[in-house]
């Protein structure tokens, strides 16, 4: 075979894409289907409580005719990091969508489901085994950060997928992937060139946002060579230029000229950009330097206890400049009322003012107050109710908190909702994004067939 | 003049929930080299006001389209308790604002 054609949806399954987008890559008689449905952009709640990000609304929307179109024309479909972050629930979720899409349309189809899910002692184990580094500034990982997660995923590599691809699954739906993996897999089974294949799929991770107008939510087409690859935005209104291509290797990446994947390092510091018609970029000269170790990345949330927040405006000019006093005092108030239910070590109380610190965390005391301050107070406590508890002691005294000059004597904040009070749920935190070596990377990536 | 009047695109993003991402993007190579070449702009300088360590500061020039990467440690990981921007991309301010002199 001397090309092969392949369409990545969207950016992300469920941010939604234009039909005629998929019926102009069923119409270029592409290879196959390929969508991302996973980031950590969104934060670790999401692999910590085993929930979706987009809405499964959201996802059979995107889904039904992607998988319609892959089985008429019998190509296969491959949907990686399935359901957001990858874990079992979170996969278990999307199968269950595909499943009820695959009855309603009378799909008959071998499926493939890959997990990704690891055990928390083979993590330990392998920390003990001095087989864990920390990756892209995480820290130094420690057995009690282990211990703490609910779920705790690895990113697979091309390996599983191709394997499955290999058994004949007409559908692989991946738990946590690698982005590349999902786009890469085939044309690397099929003979391409794994360097070109990995660039390739890394800039088809996103869909069309390698092309002008920017935006996730498009599809993009891309035929693999020999030698080279070139990508197509399949909306004809959108373009791609050698910059547009090449600014994309910018986009949340640590550096420029290279990324690592589980295959190796892939270089792209000789990689040329070539506009070949009005819409399409060609890409040659990237390079895989092979890694010496096999490794997995791994990712584990750590729960943190559960928040609520309350959300109010100021607008007293006294009130917005003594609010460091009054924070100070709705402190002490907080804790003292509260001692003998909860210490004050063991819950977090913070103050966010917008217009003051709200997003840099840092207020510059060289610049004027605005004449509105926007003032968000989040509890977070070992359980929901006792975040409640602190919350609603917090947002009743900082409303009649005095301070000096104070003239407004009726209440500090603006409350814009009744009740004033939101829950939050559960809290996590990234305490695994570390890199394990490993001798046989498929052990960790079990695949199971399924005839519908 | 200001980062933010000389560059025509600075955006910040995290790259992983433990690093975060500045990218410059000039119109012309003498914009480009102007900021490059800068004394005020060093990984030293980057660091105060991000409040991370020096040795932690990566610059990385991008010719091909005249840009810059600068990247760093998030000194809370994204969406960690106290964290104030879970995607990163209100982070690029302080060094918008820096004098290129």
């Amino acid at each position: 075979m001397d090309n092969l054609k392949f369409l990545s949806i969207c950016g992300m399954l469920g941010y939604g894409y234009p039909l005629e987008s998929l019926c102009r890559g069923i119409d270029e008689k592409i290879d196959f289907i390929g969508a991302d449905n996973g980031s950590t952009d969104p934060g670790p709640y999401y692999l910590g409580s085993g929930k979706g990000f987009v809405k499964n609304i959201q996802l059979e929307r995107d889904l039904e005719p992607a998988l319609v179109e892959a089985r008429k024309n019998n190509i296969p479909l491959i949907i990686g990091s399935a359901g957001g972050s990858g874990a079992k629930a979170h996969v278990d979720n999307f199968l269950k969508i595909l499943f009820k899409i695959a009855e309603k349309n009378n799909l008959h189809f071998k499926l493939a489901v890959i997990h990704s899910d690891i055990e928390k002692t083979t993590v330990l184990n392998a920390l003990a085994a001095g087989k864990i580094s920390p990756c892209g500034h995480s820290r130094t990982l420690k057995a009690e950060d282990v211990n703490a997660c609910t779920n705790i995923v690895a990113q697979m590599g091309t390996e599983p997928i191709i394997a499955a691809l290999k058994n004949g699954a007409d559908v692989v739906i991946a738990g946590r992937a690698c982005d590349t993996a999902i786009f890469a897999a085939l044309p690397i089974m099929r003979g391409f060139d794994p360097g070109l294949a990995l660039h390739a799929a890394k800039i088809a991770e996103c869909g069309a946002m390698c092309s002008v107008p920017v935006g996730a939510n498009d599809s993009l087409i891309v035929r693999m060579e020999k030698d080279s690859f070139t990508v197509t935005p399949a909306n004809p209104e959108k373009k791609c230029t050698p910059e547009t291509v090449a600014a994309h290797s910018l986009y949340e990446q640590p550096n420029p000229e290279c990324f690592f994947e589980p295959e190796g390092k892939i270089d792209m510091s000789e990689s040329v950009f070539e506009q070949i018609d009005e819409r399409s970029v060609k890409v040659s000269g990237t390079k895989l330097v092979p890694s010496a170790k096999e490794t997995i990345k791994l990712e584990g949330a750590a729960f943190r206890g559960f928040r609520s927040i309350t959300i109010a405006g100021m607008s007293d000019p006294v009130a917005m400049a003594n609010l460091e006093v009054i924070e100070s005092s709705v402190r002490k108030a907080v804790s003292e009322n509260l001692k003998d239910i909860i210490a004050s070590e063991n819950y977090t109380l913070r103050f966010l003012k917008y217009g003051i610190n709200g997003v840099r965390g840092i207020a510059d005391k060289s610049l004027p107050l605005l004449t509105e301050t926007g003032l968000l107070i989040e509890a977070i406590a070992p359980t929901q109710e006792l975040a409640d508890t602190v919350i609603s002691l917090a947002r009743s005294t900082a409303l009649h908190q005095s301070f000096p000059g104070r003239k407004a004597t009726a209440g500090n904040l603006a409350f814009p909702f009744s009740p004033s009070d939101f829950q939050g749920g559960e809290v996590y935190e990234f305490s695994i994004y570390h890199l394990m070596e490993v001798e046989d990377m498929a052990e960790f990536f079990p695949i199971t067939y399924k005839e519908l | 003049m200001r980062l933010y009047d000389i560059a025509k695109i600075v955006r910040s993003k995290n790259a992983g929930p433990f690093n975060l991402t500045v990218d410059l993007i000039f119109e012309d190579a003498k914009k480009y080299e102007t900021v490059l070449k800068a004394a005020s702009f060093n990984p030293f300088a980057i660091a105060g006001l991000y409040g991370v360590d020096a040795d932690d500061v990566r610059i990385y020039p991008f010719k091909r389209i005249l840009a810059i990467k600068v990247t760093m440690p998030r000194p809370i990981s994204s969406g960690a308790p106290g964290d104030t921007d879970v995607y990163g991309s209100q982070q690029h301010f302080p060094l918008a604002e820096m004098e290129i002199v």
